[in-house]
């Protein structure tokens, strides 16, 4: 599904970014892990294209089609979605109608507006004076409407109290495995994500099958991801900077 | 006569005088247009051509949803029908002789010897729209009139006065075109509004005009006490030249005014468009709204609160788009407090569609011309209602154009 080669991004005449490596198989959700500052944010938008991370080298391919130097806008008719952890106040667009544009009827947007507490907002400007959690709802339906394959989510439970974290990882869940029971089915299904979490709260809600761990704008480490955030917890980023970097 | 005599040799002491604002304009390369033109009994009988124009300014030719229509070419009223027996419209020149006690409201608000314009229209006895809301007269949809250049290289000299009475509530579409074939003219217009105790007047003006028309309207509007005035002003179209800066006296306890200007310059457009409030009575509101974009004219977005009573209090708030490097966007907010006990507060902001947002849209899959379409839709939508749906659909087209030719 995507596959990341030697990838490395300047930003305002910085390597930010360096020699990444990374694989989300069809059906996988995978998660990357990394201290604040690690460049996790970056190398998100650098997936979407957003416009400041120039990439020096390397390589993104997203279903054996090369889209490095793709627009935003082709890229998310590819089926690449994104939740940012900061998006713009859109001012006199109503939520309502951005949907709308986005979804090109294809979904009943009340009901999933209703089941994310948020039909209440759906006459309000985009982003305009939502709190986190409102935020991180709003994105959802947007991704919702839009109906990726790839999920790219920039920590989804910041800035979020508990309840709402419930409906955000329910919702999260829902979206990428749907009805699915079991991993066979997922491939099935083919829905994937990457998500970056700090806390790994997200992954009381989710089933998560490899992590990532990004530091110093590099992945020093892969593996099983309740193992790895286990890891973290107990010796911190310090022990994955010090591990000498393992072949991806 | 006494009065009538000072008026004169005022607005012709004036005849020369070059206005505070705008580009002047020379009003001798005018010709004084035609007052003669021939009566329209049906604006449906009107070709398809004028009766798209009318559309284009709001103005329904078949009068649905309207309840009262009045159209003037030139300087010559062309139609006048009315629906709604409640309501009073007819040409000001038929109402001053109606009404003895109108004088009093004639150049009452606007003074003759403010500027040339205001000096030519008045010494040219202009003629124009007369509308009454009486007391307590609720109207449920909008009188609608329309003032259009029809000749060449004219100049037209209008003089409008509204009257809301106490309690009643009207609403005021007025669309202003160009007729075929006129390329160069220039438009004055006085407008003298009164909305007396607890009454509501909301006003839409929509200008369509075309792009060597000059344009010089001269507005005030009183209210009294409990009396409320929202202002619609959308300008969307080509022109070479407005010069406008309508101002609203709140001189009742509690009275409330809210202007809502949208304005898009094009290359060779030059608009300079203000709005101001002046709180002469405690506890008034005021709200004034800008949404400018310049697609390569110039434009200049006014606004100015004067504060002179207590407990007030009004807002200001000037946003402007650039979306093309020939274009300049100027605002120009004005706040002054001559009582302690008051809050004027404004914000302005210009510059270009911020990227983020642009590739925001992108990012949910539409393609960066739908993006700044949306952006610029929003930007201008300040909630104007009454608007008819021909128009919404043109309003929309020039959206979607002007996105198209921002990228």
């Amino acid at each position: 599904m995507l596959e990341v080669k030697d990838l490395s991004v300047e930003v305002g005449g910085k390597i930010l970014l360096k020699d990444i490596n990374l694989k989300v198989e069809k059906g996988y959700t995978n998660i990357l892990f990394g201290p604040n500052g690690a460049g996790k944010s970056a190398f998100l938008r650098t997936l979407m294209g957003f416009s400041g991370y120039n990439i020096v080298k390397g390589q993104i391919i997203f279903n054996g089609e090369d889209i490095t130097h793709l627009s935003i806008d082709e890229r998310a008719k590819r089926g690449i979605g994104i939740m940012t952890q900061r998006p713009p106040d859109i001012t006199g667009v109503k939520l309502w109608d951005l949907v709308k544009v986005i979804a090109k009827e294809k979904i009943n947007i009340e009901e999933i507006a209703e089941s994310l507490d948020m039909l209440r907002f759906m006459e309000r400007d985009v982003n305009v004076g939502f709190s986190g959690g409102e935020i991180k709802r709003s994105e959802l339906l947007q991704l919702a409407a839009q109906n990726p394959s790839l999920f790219l989510l920039d920590e989804p439970e910041s800035g979020v109290d508990l309840m709402s974290i419930e409906i955000i990882g329910k919702t999260i869940n829902d979206l990428i495995h749907g009805e699915c029971k079991c991993a066979g089915e997922r491939c099935e299904h083919k829905k994937s994500a990457l998500i970056i979490t700090h806390t790994g709260q997200i992954l009381d809600y989710i089933e998560a099958d490899r992590a990532y761990v990004l530091c110093n704008g590099t992945v020093m480490c892969s593996g099983n991801p309740r193992e790895l955030l286990h890891d973290i917890k107990e010796m911190g980023y310090g022990e994955c900077i010090k591990c000498k970097p393992k072949k991806i | 006569m006494q009065a009538e005599e000072n008026l004169r040799k005022r607005a012709e002491a004036a005849l020369h005088k070059e206005a505070a604002y705008g580009k002047n304009i020379e009003l001798t390369e005018y010709d004084i247009a035609p007052m003669d033109l021939a009566y329209i009994e049906d604006l449906k009988d009107l070709d398809e051509e004028a009766q798209r124009a009318l559309l284009n300014a709001g103005i329904v030719p078949s009068g649905a949803g309207r309840i009262g229509s009045l159209v003037m070419i030139d300087n010559t009223i062309t139609h006048n029908s009315v629906t709604d027996e409640n309501i009073e419209l007819m040409p000001l020149h038929f109402a001053q002789k109606k009404y003895e006690w109108l004088k009093d409201y004639m150049w009452n608000l606007v003074q003759v010897d403010a500027d040339k314009y205001t000096a030519l229209s008045y010494l040219e006895n202009a003629n124009g729209y007369f509308i009454r809301a009486p007391k307590g007269i609720h109207t449920k949809m909008p009188v609608q009139t329309c003032l259009m250049l029809g000749s060449h290289n004219v100049s037209q000299t209008v003089h409008n006065i509204v009257i809301v009475e106490e309690n009643a509530c009207l609403d005021v579409i007025t669309g202003c075109t160009t007729g075929t074939g006129v390329e160069k003219a220039l438009h004055l217009g006085i407008s003298e509004m009164y909305v007396k105790k607890n009454g509501t007047l909301n006003f839409t003006m929509i200008h369509n005009w075309s792009d060597q028309i000059g344009v010089r309207p001269r507005t005030v509007i009183y209210l009294e006490e409990g009396a409320t005035l929202i202002n619609n002003y959308i300008t969307l179209k080509s022109v070479k030249s407005i010069q406008s800066y309508p101002t609203a006296r709140l001189a009742g306890k509690g009275a409330f005014a809210r202007f809502n200007t949208i304005a898009v310059a094009h290359p060779g457009s030059e608009l300079d468009l203000g709005s101001r409030v002046i709180f002469d009575a405690p506890e008034t509101k005021a709200e004034l709204i800008s949404r400018t974009i310049t697609t390569g004219g110039k434009i200049t977005a006014r606004g100015e609160m004067i504060g002179n009573a207590p407990r007030s209090n009004g807002h200001l708030e000037c946003h402007g788009l650039v979306l093309n490097n020939e274009g300049t966007q100027r605002a120009v907010p004005i706040l002054e407090a001559n009582v302690d006990d008051i809050e004027l507060s404004h914000e302005a902001a210009v510059g270009r569609i911020a990227r983020e947002q642009v590739e925001y849209l992108m990012s949910r899959g539409l393609s960066e011309e739908e993006a700044v379409g949306m952006i610029v839709r929003g930007f201008l939508d300040v909630g104007i209602g009454g608007i008819p749906e021909e128009l919404q659909v043109d309003i929309d087209d020039t959206i979607a154009m002007i996105g198209k030719n921002a990228m």
